[in-house]
């Protein structure tokens, strides 16, 4: 029985899925608890420390406080909407990580010589596409949570995130095709596979990487560009009304998308569940053929090495995206505007137009691309720096308009 | 002819002009990462900077530090408050309730016969401590305050008379005390 559905793609996927959503779940709960350690020790503290022994039980305190709590749905909401928000939010976060390549191929002992089967959720044609669908579909949760509360700060909050949303989706799309017109397929596994081929697209695009590191945060919504839930400006952002587990769900969501966001940057442009890069270079080298061995071999034991490896990159991830949290500081609105329409865009837009001179040369994977992408940023470092100073808005005011300057002249008034 | 205070006062404090480096932002934001790793593996630092309350506890400030009220006894063993409303007028979250009579005693009018501090109203600013003519009320080092219910977080002149029992030996009346009270009521402070 048990072989029949493990010997089944579909009985396969299943288990799977199942076991992931215990997984992420569970994994959710402690990157909170992971998230408030780091910070902790970024800050010289020592982070929960008091449930169970360091503090590892705090995240079933969390839930059992979350449930206990008082569940406030204010006057003037939007019942229905109120009550969707957070769900709509969990599940869309949910549905992306189905296609993540987490397992490669994979042959049982019982099955028929030389049938192999898929460990992951599902394998679909547009990849790629599905995810950025997904992904920018998360927030809808914000948006209507933010419209449901009728409270103007989460109303703020939602706009922000909307914005922000529509401005990163750009070069988040650029940095994809990028990766597209590379590896000439949408599928992920395929793009995995391709990378153990040759090398990773991060070594190959480091650019296209860059952006979309620094987009996968702003759909993520986590610092610097957590402005939806800005807490010294708009009190929580969109979740200012939300209680109970109904906040918890906006958590989960946030560190859900975190770990499909983490996902996709892993099998994009780390090699998804290759141990280290070059391994099929390096297995001709004395005793490092097990790296060669862990990335293509339908043995289950490497099937599962092959999942740790995924997580631990996954965590390497998530790891980065606290680290960035609890550095920097917000960024303003108008410069997260600029950031992504006057940088991001531009250098997107570049890259794409590179790869597909190469591609009409007929090398895509070739190391050219590397080279050009480290010129595109250089000629980028070199216009910004030359172009004078930053200067918004408000700064203009400051520095030329001398007769309407804001401050009173330097020199001191003699009465 | 004056400089105008005003002006000579402010200091202009021009933005520094930004390098290279900062206006390209990314090796900025390297430096603060590796700012914030290096601490995070600063183990020693932790350990000398946190304090784990429960378990351990910081050295308290006993002269400076602004706990709960107290209302201090003199040599006698009166309440030294001579009811003559100063705190209570000087208190900005309105938080002390006198009620003053005729005071049994020679030296001195009034005393107080109801004298209440709502210690959840209470800003601990000390204002009280530095309105008063005869250094009767005092904040003590005592922070640890629970109570069940609002009512018990009131505390009359017996329970405020009861602190000062208790932490008399920690933090004793000002010396020199501004107490001896001559018979006219009025007091001249020992210099």
């Amino acid at each position: 029985m048990i072989q029949e559905i493990l010997g089944s793609q579909l009985g396969l996927s299943i288990c799977i899925i199942c076991l992931g959503l215990a997984v992420i779940l569970t994994a959710d709960a402690y990157c909170i608890y992971f998230e408030r350690k780091v910070s902790a020790w970024m800050q010289d503290r020592y982070g929960p420390n008091r449930v169970g022994p360091l503090g590892l039980l705090q995240p079933l305190a969390d839930g059992i406080k979350f449930i206990l709590k008082e569940e406030f749905i204010p006057a003037r909401a939007d019942k229905i909407l109120f009550y969707i928000a957070p769900a709509l939010g969990v599940i869309i976060a949910l549905v992306g990580f189905v296609i993540l390549p987490i397992g490669g191929r994979v042959h049982w002992s019982w099955m028929p010589e030389g049938t192999t089967l898929l460990a992951q959720g599902a394998s679909v044609d547009i990849g790629v596409l599905y995810l950025l669908a997904v992904g920018s579909l998360t927030v809808y949760g914000v948006v209507l949570g933010g419209w449901a509360s009728n409270n103007k700060y989460a109303f703020y909050g939602a706009m922000r995130s909307a914005a922000q949303m529509l401005s990163y989706e750009v070069p988040l799309g650029l940095a994809l095709m990028t990766l597209i017109l590379t590896m000439g397929q949408l599928r992920l596994e395929g793009i995995v596979t391709g990378q153990i081929d040759s090398a990773w697209n991060a070594f190959l695009h480091p650019v296209a990487f860059l952006i979309m590191l620094i987009t996968a945060l702003a759909e993520t919504n986590r610092a610097p560009f957590d402005l939806a839930e800005a807490e010294q400006e708009l009190i929580g952002g969109y979740h200012t009304e939300y209680s109970s587990m109904k906040f918890a769900q906006f958590f989960l969501a946030e560190y859900t998308h975190m770990i499909t966001a983490s996902g996709l940057l892993t099998a994009l442009f780390l090699g998804g569940y290759e141990v280290l890069p070059f391994s099929r270079l390096l297995a001709g080298v004395n005793g490092l053929s097990w790296l060669y061995w862990i990335s293509t071999s339908v043995s289950p034991w490497a099937m599962v090495l092959r999942m740790a490896v995924f997580c631990g990159k996954i965590s390497f991830f998530i790891f980065v995206m606290m680290w960035l949290r609890w550095t920097l500081v917000r960024f303003r609105f108008d410069q997260l505007m600029r950031l992504s329409w006057k940088a991001l865009v531009p250098i997107g837009m570049a890259i794409v137009v590179v790869q597909g001179v190469l591609l009409y040369f007929g090398r895509p994977i070739s190391w050219i691309s590397t080279a050009a992408e480290i010129g595109i940023l250089v000629i980028a470092a070199m216009i910004s720096l030359l172009s004078g100073k930053p200067i918004t808005g408000r700064q203009l005011s400051l520095v030329e308009d001398d007769e309407h300057a804001i401050r009173p002249s330097k020199t001191p008034v003699t009465v | 002819m004056s400089l105008d205070w005003k002006q000579t006062d402010i200091v202009f404090v021009d933005q520094p002009a930004l390098g290279a480096a900062e206006r390209l932002y990314l090796p900025q934001i390297w430096g603060g990462m590796k700012t914030t790793l290096r601490h995070m593996f600063k183990k020693a630092l932790r350990d000398r900077t946190v304090v784990q309350y429960p378990e351990q506890e910081r050295p308290l400030r006993v002269e400076i530090y602004r706990g709960v009220h107290r209302l201090n006894r003199d040599e006698d063993g009166r309440v030294a408050c001579v009811a003559c409303f100063m705190c209570e007028t000087a208190c900005p979250a309105h938080c002390i309730h006198i009620e003053g009579a005729e005071s049994p005693w020679a030296d001195r009018e009034k005393y107080p016969i109801k004298f209440d501090i709502d210690e959840l109203r209470c800003i601990y600013c000390g204002m009280c401590e530095e309105a008063c003519p005869v250094d009767a009320i005092e904040l003590t080092p005592e922070f640890k305050l629970v109570g069940k219910s609002r009512e018990e977080m009131i505390f009359d002149k017996e329970k405020l008379l009861m602190v000062y029992e208790q932490t008399k030996n920690l933090k004793p009346r000002k010396d020199p005390a501004i107490t001896g009270y001559p018979e006219t009521g009025h007091r001249d402070r020992v210099p």
